[in-house]
């Protein structure tokens, strides 16, 4: 699953990082955002369950919807 | 009940617990309890302090690991029932997480961990943890010492904090004037702390438990324990 701060809401991780590339002699590097990649496994053979789990997952621990926006892809690994 | 009884919530990583501790036990001898934070029962507290810290490292977003600890959900229902809670810090942060308050903490705009001495205007002295402070004393001066105190919400929470007077303390000079060099995060309109509409739950980053002994050479913290507790009993 993929965390992105909101648009509206500054990053300043990624303004730091964008400075040291500025540094670099990177010059054309513009509007920098770190976000989260989170991978896990779900033992479940119903799709439609594990799409709820993960959601609640991502709604309720892993993202702050006040601040971030996720999304997530789900595949079968057997 | 002749003194009020605190409970200071225990996380993995708090660290401003014992201090807080030895504030309202040894300089000020109210009844105070330590909860765990595996504990599912307040212990007849009459207050409950989430302190300062670093509970669960930090991991993921502060405080959003720490509102699933057993012990919060019965910080909930307490705080559902209007029972007083109390959120310094890292504390803060986990009411913001937990939803007891509204809005979020970023990073630092200057994205460096600030600890030093600030003023603070008090904005609100009808409020349980403010009410008493004397007449003409309208700024504290309580340190801080955080990464994320940065205060953010989206203009609707802002306007209802505004029209319920929930900001309790903004940064500001020492005269009191709320100016953007007096604030130290980038907190949105300077806020430092806010109370829930009902009055029982409230959170600010500075530490009052750092500013009350009065070898430490400031004790502007000490005022609020004082408000808080006398109003309980009240």
């Amino acid at each position: 699953m993929l965390i992105k701060r909101r648009p509206t809401i500054l990053d300043p991780q990624g303004k730091a990082v964008e400075m040291g590339a500025h540094n670099l002699g990177l010059s054309n590097i513009k509007n920098t955002r770190i976000d989260k990649y989170i991978q896990f496994d779900i033992d479940t053979p119903d799709k439609s369950a594990a799409e709820k789990e993960v959601n609640d997952y991502c709604s309720k621990l892993l993202a702050n919807p006040i601040m971030e926006d996720y999304e997530f892809n789900l595949e079968k690994i057997k | 009940m002749s003194k009020p009884k605190f409970g200071i919530v225990v996380f993995p990583g708090s660290n401003c617990d014992h201090d807080t501790y030895y504030v309202l036990k040894k300089l000020f001898n109210y009844d105070v309890n330590f909860l765990w934070h595996k504990d599912t029962d307040l212990n007849g507290s009459d207050i409950v302090i989430l302190p300062g810290g670093f509970s669960y490292g930090d991991y993921l977003r502060t405080g959003a690991i720490a509102k699933f600890s057993p012990i919060m959900n019965e910080v909930i229902n307490f705080a559902d029932k209007g029972g007083y809670v109390f959120g310094i810090c890292n504390g803060f942060q986990i009411l913001l997480e937990t939803g007891l308050l509204p809005g979020v903490m970023l990073k630092n705009i200057s994205l460096k961990f600030v600890c030093k001495d600030v003023y603070l205007s008090v904005e609100n002295k009808n409020t349980a943890f403010t009410e008493g402070i004397q007449k003409g004393k309208n700024v504290l001066k309580i340190p801080i010492a955080h990464g994320e105190g940065n205060y953010f919400a989206d203009k609707e929470t802002l306007n209802q904090l505004l029209d319920n007077d929930q900001i309790v303390f903004k940064y500001s000079s020492e005269d009191g004037e709320i100016t953007d060099e007096s604030n130290p995060n980038g907190s949105v309109m300077n806020i430092a702390g806010i109370i829930n509409k009902k009055g029982n739950v409230f959170g600010m980053m500075p530490h009052p438990e750092r500013s009350s002994d009065a070898i430490l050479g400031k004790t502007d913290g000490s005022l609020i324990f004082h408000a808080l507790a006398n109003n309980i009993l009240n």
